[in-house]
């Protein structure tokens, strides 16, 4: 026993404390759990959990991003999956445990679809499509109203639990579980999971991709695919949390918001998202209370004053300053350290070297 | 006859926004989605002008469209210029810039529509169908923007640079002509198109905080449509786009609800079909 408690201890020290985004990482972890025991209000427990679903929406968006395909309609899978856990909740009478998995089923399948046509367009001509599969669906809602309730939207859905506590953690582990499967996919130094490499590879260049002997198709109806699935598991737990969904699910602002939390967050990282979707999402709720007349224009302002400050994203821009990856072996290391921490290999820059590289950048 | 009439000014004003949207998107290389707000900007400009200020009605017309454009170019050469090459953050940015601006509008004016008189009141009767003549204005500003845009860019010196510099960017700072400088000429021409066609459609319609978004979508699918950087795709694509929106409308029950799902449904299948657009050329790799 006791060993295996010092060989986990091992473990976290040698994988985790070393790094300090790891480290930060963890305590940001062990922070979100330990505040659904605070004693806070129930509406402040509701905004976390519905941050939580937001994290994973946003990272189901960027792992779609990460494989190049930008999409400007992700709430098409979120809003789909909603609809349906909400119809068959409240038409069918099933319960939760098997309307998410359906709901996220109705993701994958609106991302196979919406994938056919994306596999001819590239850029631009996919992001507009992309944007117009939302408004189709919306479309549809409002053509058949006796089935999705039209513009009043469904309401009465049973909730995941009446405790807003064991709601919270209920999301809070789903979305943990998502994003770090999510985040093994797109691991591109991984050697059992090819998926992260391919991904990117078909990010940085698809024709050299696909001469290099993959298969782009089934790689991006994969991407597709797992985006949806995930935005659908997110899109059930938003329904079931919400207790209502209406059309306001597939707007446009709906499909803006991943973008938004996504870039400000740091995108192709998928953490990334998850930090920027509690940021910006806690502190537009936050304004609300503090201001709310003018709340979204100093949300927007803010974030425009953000990225202009640091375009790669709050986190990649924090990592940058606390990391620094070892140019021989690869290894992460603390920006402080002079040498690598497994392999010696000098990581400062002499002052030479430094000179040398600048005349190199004019 | 009213369907076709109805196309025909939507399709004008659409083919416009679109030109503009495609003149930028081209030159400067970004997509700009705070375009449309500009279009409300101008809206609400002509408004305050008019109506609180009792200015002149063409008076304040062209102090609205100076005012809007202004706001527009400063918006891109302070906040969209530094960081025009990463692609995904000027989206972020300019859509913020747009819902910035929504908020500004919403919280001075509210939700609440309002009107702004024609230039011309009055209508005319054509095959049986009163039409306004701020229609015919609109058709009439539509189209002779549309053909001084096209004589500009094969004409002059300028319009070639942009049109070079559309096709080729470093071929382009080779040639001595400055990358930059076109780009913000492109934007300021793209900005003035939005904000003219704004006032002279604002009449028309009902000038309201969320009147960007509807536009931009529709704007966006045109340029697509036609293929991107080709002028005259994004044109015949305007007045399709625009007759499947007003025959949804005319035609169909419920048709409000259902008109831009039915306009982008044609869209999506065009390119599904043919997925470089109308009139695109298709480029296998791009050099950026």
């Amino acid at each position: 026993m006791r060993y295996y408690l010092r060989r986990f201890y091992k473990t976290v020290e040698g994988e985790v404390l070393v790094i300090p985004g790891r480290t930060m990482g963890a305590i940001g972890i062990l922070f979100l759990f330990f505040v659904g025991f605070l004693n806070i209000s129930g509406h402040l427990k509701n905004v976390l959990t519905l941050c939580t679903i937001f994290a994973l929406f946003a990272a189901s968006w960027d792992l779609l991003f990460f494989s190049g395909q930008l999409n400007l309609g992700h709430g098409a899978f979120f809003g789909a999956s909603a609809y349906t856990s909400a119809i068959l909740s409240s038409k069918l009478g099933l319960p939760i445990w098997m309307t998410i998995p359906l709901g996220a089923l109705t993701g994958v399948v609106i991302g196979v679809v919406v994938a056919i046509p994306a596999l001819r367009l590239r850029g631009p001509y996919l992001a507009i499509v992309t944007l117009a599969v939302p408004v189709i669906l919306q479309g549809i809602v409002f053509l058949f109203p006796d089935f999705t309730g039209g513009e009043l939207g469904l309401f009465g859905l049973s909730p995941i639990s009446e405790s807003p506590t064991f709601r919270y953690h209920l999301c809070l582990v789903i979305m943990l579980i998502c994003v770090g499967i999510m985040w093994k996919l797109t691991d591109s130094r991984s050697r059992m999971i090819r998926t992260g490499i391919i991904f990117s590879a078909i990010r940085e260049d698809e024709v050299s991709a696909r001469t290099s002997g993959i298969n782009t198709v089934r790689y991006k109806i994969l991407a597709f695919a797992l985006s949806g699935f995930f935005a659908g598991i997110a899109g059930g737990l938003y329904a079931h949390t919400m207790k209502v969904v209406g059309p306001s699910t597939l707007e446009f602002l709906f499909s803006i918001y991943p973008l938004i939390w996504t870039v400000f967050g740091g995108s192709w990282t998928i953490y990334g998202p998850v930090v920027g979707a509690y940021l910006l999402y806690f502190l537009s709720m936050q304004l609300l209370v503090i201001v709310p007349e003018i709340r979204m224009a100093l949300f927007t302002a803010i974030i425009i004053v953000m990225i202009l400050f640091m375009p790669e994203g709050i986190t990649r821009w924090i990592r940058d300053k606390i990391e620094i990856r070892c140019p021989r072996c690869k290894v992460i290391n603390t920006r402080r350290r002079k040498s690598c921490r497994i392999c010696e290999a000098p990581l400062q820059l002499t002052r030479e070297e430094k000179e040398r590289k600048k005349e190199i950048a004019f | 006859m009213q369907v076709l009439i109805s196309t025909v000014v939507l399709g004008t004003v659409y083919a416009v926004l679109a030109l503009g949207f495609s003149l930028i998107w081209g030159a400067a290389r970004i997509v700009n989605m705070a375009y449309t707000s500009f279009y409300m900007l101008a809206a609400y400009f002509f408004y305050v002008f008019y109506s609180p200020a009792h200015l002149n009605i063409f008076v304040s017309a062209i102090l609205a469209v100076l005012a809007a454009s202004l706001i527009g170019v400063m918006t891109y050469k302070f906040l969209l210029e530094p960081i025009r090459f990463h692609e995904i953050v000027v989206v972020l940015v300019s859509i913020s810039l747009a819902f910035f601006f929504e908020e500004i509008i919403l919280s001075i004016f509210g939700i609440v529509f309002r009107r702004v008189p024609p230039f011309i009141p009055g209508y005319r009767e054509l095959f049986g169908v009163r039409v306004l003549n701020q229609h015919f204005l609109a058709f009439g500003v539509g189209i002779l923007l549309i053909v001084g845009l096209w004589l500009f860019l094969s004409k002059s010196k300028t319009g070639i640079a942009i049109r070079a510099t559309s096709q080729d960017r470093e071929i382009v700072n080779v040639m001595g002509i400055s990358e930059k400088k076109v780009s913000l000429i492109a934007m300021s021409i793209g900005i003035g198109f939005v904000t003219i066609s704004s006032v002279i459609v604002s009449p028309i319609y009902v000038v309201e905080p969320l009147m960007w978004l509807h536009p931009i979508i529709m704007v966006l699918a045109c340029v697509v449509l036609g293929g991107l950087g080709s002028l005259k795709g994004s044109f015949i694509a305007a007045y399709l786009l625009a007759f499947s929106e007003v025959a949804v409308v005319n035609w169909l029950p419920n048709g409000a609800f259902i008109k831009s799902a039915v306009a982008l449904l044609v869209m999506v299948v065009v390119l599904s079909i043919k997925p470089e657009g109308l009139f695109g050329a298709f480029f296998e790799e791009e050099r950026l």
